[in-house]
């Protein structure tokens, strides 16, 4: 991978704009009525990943679409590899990949001639461009697959192989639109340790995703956005800090009284607890003697345990921290479309 | 500009390997067209009255296959239309090709299938009775370029189609509803004269009447007027319209 370290800069970039892969100021974005983005700021050190989370509708698709020059900004200013993404898009173009949640590849078309046609609209000649295809292949585990139309591969081929076509150039910098969504879990797990190599190899990522697991492995730097808005920024660590410290959860037997469950253990909490589908979730203070304190409050109060647990807050609390509703749930309005 | 057509002819290729593979398109220009001439030919041929001296066969054959020529950018429009909503023009537009490459290459793509449709259609034409009268091999292949030239507008009609509506079923409705009255109010298929006065007006002056008949005038050497240039201006004025309007939807196009 021909990664740009900073010495491979023009030096005119400056200091800051060296060591940044990518750089979002203000940047906002209407559809009609719908505020997509509503001033978003963004830094990306070269050669790590920033995972932008939040669900459907948050704007994600919108950021990555501006950041690759397919979209214009209304507002607001956005540089990656030192390259602004209006006025410098032709020059950037040939800087950046993209690989998205609908894998665009040419169905009628085989794994090879799908890499070589793109290899080729990089400009590389035939041959050159078929050899840079056949090695992607290869490292993509689709060699033999290559001389088939793409229509008779599977999900997970297909992902591959959009990934290879984001890869022809051999881009500093890489743009994953929900990269594993609708992925089963060991094809998931396959291209989760793919992105972890080309990040070893130097490359600097932008992935979206609403899979709170697939940024807390893959991202250094999580970027929670929601209605167009970066609503906070950190490590995974960093986020799950804000939320406080362990996690009980019970789940109660069927048809136990959860309002009563939910007065039984609010004093152990710095914040009321929250019950839904007959789970009651609260944050603790302390892990030592939490589980026999509530199995001896829910008894006593003559509730029902079905199941009891202990755990680290997930990305999953931040973001029902953070927004108020889980990451699941469908905002209103289209995600940037 | 060396760019520009690399990168066209990269689309092209592409355009044109993928085509066998998907077999209901190829059928849509190589059979369907030849069913068209033989219920013509033998279902209305009969009853329609031709100018004195034409057979329904020597009439029909340069109309029909004009008018399949129009519906030759179908595949451009329902190429293109597939493109945006697989994503692959999001692919395209994030490449540092060419920006019209991707149209260009649609419709150049459609001159050689246009041209495999068109050849289909002239030997169906021989075997049912067509003959080349009264031209000479020049006007013969004059006729051919004509028809290559005005279907490589059309395409263009059909690629600004493509990328505005927002299914393949859409474009297809569009083929049937504009193009098909086009077509048929025209000197295509029933000589304007034996029309009621409000449509042979409006076919008398359809661009189609004057391909068509530039068409038959280098094919059968009818009608005596030369229509030809016409014909070529009218071509060129659908390219000058339709290519500048279909490249600028395309840059802003976008995926579903």
């Amino acid at each position: 991978m021909s990664t740009s370290l900073p010495a491979d800069q023009p030096a005119s970039a400056g200091e800051s704009a060296d060591e940044l892969a990518i750089s979002v100021r203000g940047l906002s974005k209407s559809y009609g009525k719908v505020r997509a983005l509503d001033g978003v700021d963004l830094d990306v050190k070269r050669g790590t990943v920033l995972g932008l989370l939040g669900p459907n509708g948050a704007g994600k698709t919108t950021v990555v679409r501006i950041l690759a020059t397919l979209l214009a900004p209304d507002a607001g200013t956005a540089s990656v590899d030192g390259l602004d993404v209006v006025k410098d898009a032709a020059k950037l173009r040939e800087r950046i990949g993209l690989a998205g949640q609908y894998a665009a590849v040419d169905e009628n078309l085989t794994g090879l001639e799908n890499l070589t046609m793109v290899g080729r609209l990089y400009g590389m000649r035939r041959a050159q461009a078929k050899a840079r295809g056949k090695e992607l292949l290869d490292r993509f585990e689709l060699d033999e697959a290559a001389n088939r139309p793409v229509k008779t591969y599977s999900g997970g081929m297909r992902r591959r192989l959009d990934l290879a076509d984001a890869l022809v150039a051999k881009p500093p910098v890489l743009f994953l639109d929900e990269p594993t969504t609708g992925l089963d879990p060991r094809s998931r797990l396959n291209l989760w340790e793919t992105i972890e190599g080309l990040v070893a190899d130097g490359t600097t990522v932008l992935l979206t995703t609403q899979y709170l697991d697939e940024a807390d492995r893959l991202a250094d730097t999580i970027a929670v956005i929601d209605h167009g808005q970066v609503i906070a920024e950190g490590t995974s660590d960093e986020l799950k800090d804000r939320v406080g410290g362990e996690r009980l959860e019970v789940r109660l037997d069927e048809g136990a009284d959860v309002q009563a469950a939910v007065r039984a253990l609010a004093s152990m909490s710095d914040e009321p607890p929250v019950a839904e589908d007959g789970v009651v979730r609260l944050s603790v203070r302390e892990r030592h003697g939490t589980i026999v304190e509530a199995v001896h409050r829910l008894s006593e109060a003559g509730i029902g345990v079905d199941d009891l647990v202990i755990r680290r807050p997930t990305l999953d609390d931040v973001f029902l921290a953070l927004t108020g509703h889980v990451a699941e749930e469908p905002a209103e309005g289209e995600d940037a479309e | 500009m060396k760019r520009l057509v690399m990168d066209t002819l990269v689309i092209a290729e592409r355009n044109l390997v993928r085509l066998p593979r998907a077999p209901d398109l190829l059928l849509a220009f190589t059979v369907q067209p030849v069913m068209f001439v033989l219920l013509f030919r033998y279902v209305f041929g009969g009853a329609i009255r031709t100018p004195p001296g034409i057979t329904y066969a020597n009439f029909l054959i340069p109309g029909i296959i004009v008018q399949n020529i129009a519906f030759g950018g179908f595949v451009t429009a329902l190429g293109l239309n597939e493109d945006v909503h697989k994503g692959l023009i999001d692919r395209f537009r994030s490449l540092p090709m060419a920006r019209p490459a991707v149209l260009a290459g649609r419709t150049l793509s459609d001159v050689v299938t246009n041209l495999l449709s068109m050849s289909i259609l002239t030997v169906t034409g021989l075997i049912i009775g067509f003959s080349f009268s009264h031209t000479t091999p020049l006007e013969v292949i004059g006729g051919v370029g004509l028809l290559a030239l005005f279907g490589y507008a059309f395409s263009w009609v059909f690629a600004l189609v493509g990328l505005l509506v927002s299914s393949p079923e859409s474009a297809n409705s569009f083929g049937f509803i504009a193009v098909f009255p086009l077509t048929f109010i025209s000197s295509a298929f029933v000589p304007p004269q034996f029309m009621p006065a409000a449509l042979r007006a409006f076919a008398n002056v359809n661009p189609f009447t004057i391909i068509v008949d530039a068409m038959r005038h280098l094919w059968i050497g009818q009608p005596a007027g030369n229509y030809v240039w016409g014909a070529v201006v009218w071509s060129l004025v659908i390219i000058a319209v339709f290519a500048p309007l279909a490249v600028r939807r395309y840059r802003r196009a976008a995926g579903v």
